[in-house]
């Protein structure tokens, strides 16, 4: 049977791994993300998402460079995007060992290059990453370009309009929840596996294991976490042994 | 002396990952973009990321697909992976009908909607062996491997099936024939399974 996915982030920023806190970046975790891949690798991660936070399109060599680097110790699914705005930097990053792309900011700005990606390398290629937040009047709204700009659409729409455009896979992540350690948005999470005919990465919040089996039970195919697997020895086994204990099928090295 | 495989470049997918796989079973990857280089190497692999229509024009183009066809004939052990086994069929209905390289008399066909089932097929998932086979050396009991694609390989001859797997229904991960085979998932981002399957295919027993 197919098992469900347990994924690590990177959340890298001038090229150093950091941490993310609302979707500000002020502590580095690890100064090479070459060694924090390492460690994933070894700790039996289904699934690597990496993810260049620069204010600046200027970091966009710097971050292919470093899927070079991590790509030759990587022997699981590695996925990369961030300022991913033309298609020579999409095969850029390609030939450099990302296996996947994640697009974010090019499905509200860029349709035509999302359609070129996709009509080049597949759906399976393209993961469609959204971002929401909810306002001050409890509507909650996908947001992008780094969380900066709201382009004021429910995110259930926008995930089924990611999926209609290429994405062949959503990674769902919440900007109240990120760093916040209460667990994944589970309403909107919700919502939008029910509504999609893709599979869904939840992302955002984690802080103990039982938020991970919670965003199974929302219905996500594979769940992700960033913070929490920097800060713990061996600690995507720990996840592991939990998930399996909770009932959860999952893959066992 | 280390085995050397060629990896086909036809312009698609992530050769890096296929080449790092290669170097970690200890044997000499090189890539081939000439239709004339085929016979320098002890093996060939056939990997694809991408739609088939596409991977299939760029390989008549090139003239690949015939000097590979010669190579098929040589008895040279060949492998694809993914899109590249799909290629090795008679055909896909991806994006309309194109016709393959029909080395394996087998469709390719979108999961069926009546499955109801999210699509693509991405993750892990385990593989069910039909038969004892030296590719499957050192791979006892359950093996998870990486997949991710919408399609799905139906063979007429079910003697080309080395290992299914189930998703929905039962379908073919494994093809094999004499000195092709073909692996639906991604042996190269499937860990230690997916480097031992490597191994095994670089192998002198392997046909």
């Amino acid at each position: 049977m197919l098992k469900k996915r347990l994924i690590a982030v990177l959340i890298v920023n001038n090229g150093q791994v950091v941490q993310s806190v609302r979707f500000k970046h002020t502590n580095a975790i690890h100064y090479d993300a070459v060694h924090a891949i390492e460690c994933f690798n070894k700790w039996a991660i289904d699934e690597i998402i990496i993810i260049n936070v620069a204010r600046t399109p200027e970091s966009r060599n710097q971050f292919s460079d470093i899927i070079y680097r991590i790509s030759g110790e990587c022997f699981v699914p590695l996925t990369a995007g961030g300022w991913i705005t033309d298609q020579d930097y999409a095969d850029t990053l390609l030939r450099s060992g990302a296996d996947k792309l994640i697009l974010n900011t090019a499905f509200a700005d860029d349709l035509p290059l999302v359609r070129r990606l996709f009509e080049r390398y597949g759906r399976q290629c393209i993961v469609g990453s959204m971002d929401v937040m909810r306002l001050e009047d409890e509507r909650t709204t996908v947001r992008v370009d780094r969380g900066r700009k709201d382009i004021g659409i429910d995110p259930v729409q926008w995930a089924c309009f990611m999926v209609e455009n290429g994405a062949g896979e959503i990674f769902f992540n919440s900007m109240d929840h990120d760093g916040a350690r209460k667990g994944y948005n589970l309403p909107v999470l919700s919502m939008i596996c029910d509504a999609v005919t893709v599979p869904v990465i939840a992302f955002g919040g984690v802080f103990t294991w039982d938020h991970l089996v919670e965003g199974f039970t929302a219905g996500a195919q594979a769940v992700a976490a960033a913070n929490i697997f920097h800060y713990t020895e061996h600690s995507t086994r720990k996840a592991k042994r939990h998930l399996i204990d909770a009932g959860i099928p999952i893959r066992r090295e | 002396m280390r085995v050397k495989i060629g990896i086909i470049d036809y312009g698609m997918g992530n050769l890096r990952s296929v080449s790092n796989a290669v170097q970690a079973i200890e044997a000499e990857p090189g890539f081939i973009a000439d239709p004339d280089g085929l016979s320098a190497f002890d093996r060939l692999i056939l990997p694809g990321v991408g739609a088939f229509p596409d991977a299939i024009r760029q390989l008549r183009q090139t003239g690949m697909d015939q000097a590979l066809e010669e190579q098929v004939k040589s008895g040279k052990p060949i492998l694809g992976l993914c899109l590249g086994m799909q290629l090795m069929c008679s055909g896909s209905e991806e994006g309309g009908y194109s016709r393959g390289l029909c080395w394996f008399d087998a469709d390719v066909a979108r999961f069926p909607e009546r499955l109801n089932l999210k699509v693509p097929h991405v993750g892990w998932n385990n593989l069910l062996q039909t038969k004892p086979h030296p590719l499957f050396r050192d791979l006892a009991g359950e093996q998870d491997v990486y997949f991710t694609h919408s399609y799905r390989v139906e063979c007429n001859h079910w003697e080309d099936v080395l290992a299914w797997c189930d998703y929905g229904e039962p379908f073919a991960a494994v093809i094999g024939r004499n000195n092709i085979f073909g692996m639906q998932f991604h042996p190269e981002k499937s860990q230690r399974a997916g480097l031992t399957l490597l191994r095994n295919f670089a192998g002198e027993d392997i046909c």
